[in-house]
């Protein structure tokens, strides 16, 4: 569609060229601001960005985020470790075991909505009444960590039912004919050609937990040392640099955190895309 | 055996399938059980409808807040969904396909930058921005809202361009072949025909900036009293939780659980509403 000739087909409508210019104007405004945030956080953050920043131990001289980049990495692990195969298994029975009109599904299907619609302090309450005081984890990565699963549970159900759904019944069917199980169908033929999309919804909810805040500050706490053990109270990435903000002590290196957290986003952001580019391709 | 085997792992996927159920049944528990109690100890009408937070004197009235995260959230409207629709709308219908290949991944990375970042730039460009050309500190309900209408946008943009690549295309040709232009077209009968998904799209974003707690807290001022004026800092539900949860006992911590109720209230009513949207929009 040409900018040019589609104004000069409207010359005798000024309601079409005022509606055209309010499209083009809202699209410059939605893109340009997140051009200049990304712009503003890489240009006032690269050049605080120094290996000292990465040293093993945090002091007050050296507010190194290296104790956080470990604890984002181990929330992460620990979380996926919790909320992947649960997420999977659900998808895996409301789309292979459920069969049509079963109430169950119905049920799951709305509480996972009102799963991912929970603001983030909910869940954080949530994880402090129940994995802090009543498990008696106290503020640990663990408690963190579970926190997160919950959060990402519907997001890895949603897109491992979607991506099963995906795969053509004829798959199904040509391994129930070599005289396959219901189980090893599921296991060794279905689940195999839906792991890109998986992969793709595991990816989002990493991005979830590297941006998580106010879940983790009642939960894993904000100690800013190195964790020993996954009992130890730790602070992501985010937190770190949501301290380091609100403190307003050291600007810079809030600027440099800031620069580290949205290059892994961007990262996370571009394997997604990637992998989900590649389920493309595969069907 | 092997009968066996696949009985079990049935059961296992059904269990798995049934920890969302048990999940949300436990959250509710969890705050209806803390924070239920405190609501009747304080008093249903001192509690909702008290102008006054002063945990020292064990007042505990959530009036502000309420009406702080009401405001905040309609400023998040006024900014953002005008601006959201109509960029769902150039990316469905008005965005040559070159571009579109660079637009989609920003929306979607405009919806994956974490909530600090954006409260990070609100504190650093915004709060300054406000203060020297529209007075007061800065931190304010004017920056809030702009901020968030800011964070609503991916939402609004995405559900939004759904709903309108839903409608069939004969809409669209049949309003060209009656004789309207492009943009007539578009606005006049695709537009209305996704009236309900684009509903829908607003009441997610609404969900969001509502439940949005670290950007607002990093560039909303978070006095506890009633809103003064658009100037003026606010706190809303979800700051006050965070920000006094560090220190709190007895009852004020169990207020500020009771406050988490009434924010849960307030989402799950607007969960209820977009899932009838959605509803709405499988039927048609």
């Amino acid at each position: 569609m040409n900018f040019s000739k589609e104004m000069y087909r409207y010359g005798r409508d000024p309601l079409s060229i005022f509606l055209l210019g309010c499209v083009w104007l809202a699209a410059a405004v939605t893109f340009l601001s997140l051009a200049f945030l990304l712009f503003y956080i890489l240009w006032q953050g690269l050049p605080n960005l120094s290996p000292k920043l990465f040293e093993l131990e945090y002091s007050t001289e050296n507010v190194s985020m290296f104790p956080a980049l470990l604890d984002t990495l181990i929330m992460v692990v620990l979380a996926l470790l919790m909320a992947t195969p649960l997420g999977i298994f659900a998808a895996i029975y409301l789309v292979e075991y459920a069969k049509r009109g079963n109430k169950i599904v119905n049920v799951v299907r709305v509480t996972a909505d009102t799963l991912s619609g929970i603001p983030s302090i909910v869940y954080g309450l949530f994880g402090m009444l129940f994995f802090v005081t009543y498990l008696h984890m106290g503020y640990s990565l663990l408690a963190g960590s579970c926190t997160v699963a919950i959060m990402i549970l519907p997001l890895i159900m949603r897109t491992t039912e979607e991506a099963l759904r995906a795969v053509p019944d004829s798959y199904r069917e040509g391994s129930y004919g070599l005289g396959a199980g219901k189980l090893r169908t599921v296991f060794a033929v279905v689940l195999p050609s839906a792991v890109p999309g998986i992969l793709a919804g595991v990816i989002l909810g990493i991005g979830r937990i590297v941006g998580e805040t106010a879940a983790l500050i009642y939960t894993a706490g904000t100690v800013a040392a190195l964790p020993t053990n996954v009992m130890s109270s730790g602070r992501t990435l985010a937190v770190h640099m949501y301290v380091l903000a609100s403190e307003g002590l050291y600007m810079k290196q809030a600027y440099a955190t800031a620069v580290v957290l949205v290059l892994i986003v961007i990262g996370i952001n571009a394997a997604s895309a990637r992998v989900a580019k590649k389920l493309m391709k595969g069907n | 055996m092997n009968n066996r085997k696949e009985k079990i792992m049935q059961l296992v996927f059904l269990a798995a399938a049934c920890a969302s159920i048990a999940l949300v049944a436990m959250i509710c528990c969890f705050l209806f059980a803390n924070g239920l109690p405190t609501i009747g100890k304080i008093g249903i009408s001192e509690f909702l409808l008290g102008e006054k937070w002063r945990p020292n004197n064990d007042i505990y009235g959530i009036l502000p807040m309420i009406m702080g995260s009401v405001y905040v959230t309609l400023g998040a409207c006024i900014t953002g969904v005008p601006i959201g629709i109509l960029t769902a709308i150039f990316m469905a219908r008005f965005c040559p396909a070159g571009v579109y290949r660079f637009l989609k991944p920003a929306v979607e990375l405009l919806a994956g930058i974490p909530s600090v970042i954006y409260g990070f730039f609100g504190l650093v460009v915004m709060v300054p921005f406000i203060r020297d050309n529209f007075g007061g500190t800065g931190s304010s309900m004017l920056t809030a809202s702009l901020l968030l209408g800011m964070m609503i946008l991916p939402t609004l943009i995405s559900v939004a361009e759904a709903a309108l690549r839903a409608v069939p295309d004969s809409y669209y040709e049949g309003a060209l072949a009656l004789g309207a232009g492009h943009v007539r077209s578009v606005f006049f009968t695709v537009g209305p025909a996704a009236k309900s998904g684009i509903m829908a799209a607003i009441i997610l974003g609404v969900g969001r900036a509502i439940g949005e707690t670290m950007a607002v807290i990093m560039v909303a001022g978070n006095q506890a009293r009633m809103p003064q004026g658009l100037l003026e800092g606010v706190r809303t539900m979800t700051t006050n939780i965070v920000i006094e949860m560090g220190y709190a006992a007895d009852l004020h911590r169990d207020a500020l659980i009771a406050t988490a109720v009434v924010l849960f209230i307030f989402i799950m009513l607007i969960n209820l509403t977009f899932s009838y949207l959605k509803g709405k929009v499988v039927q048609q």
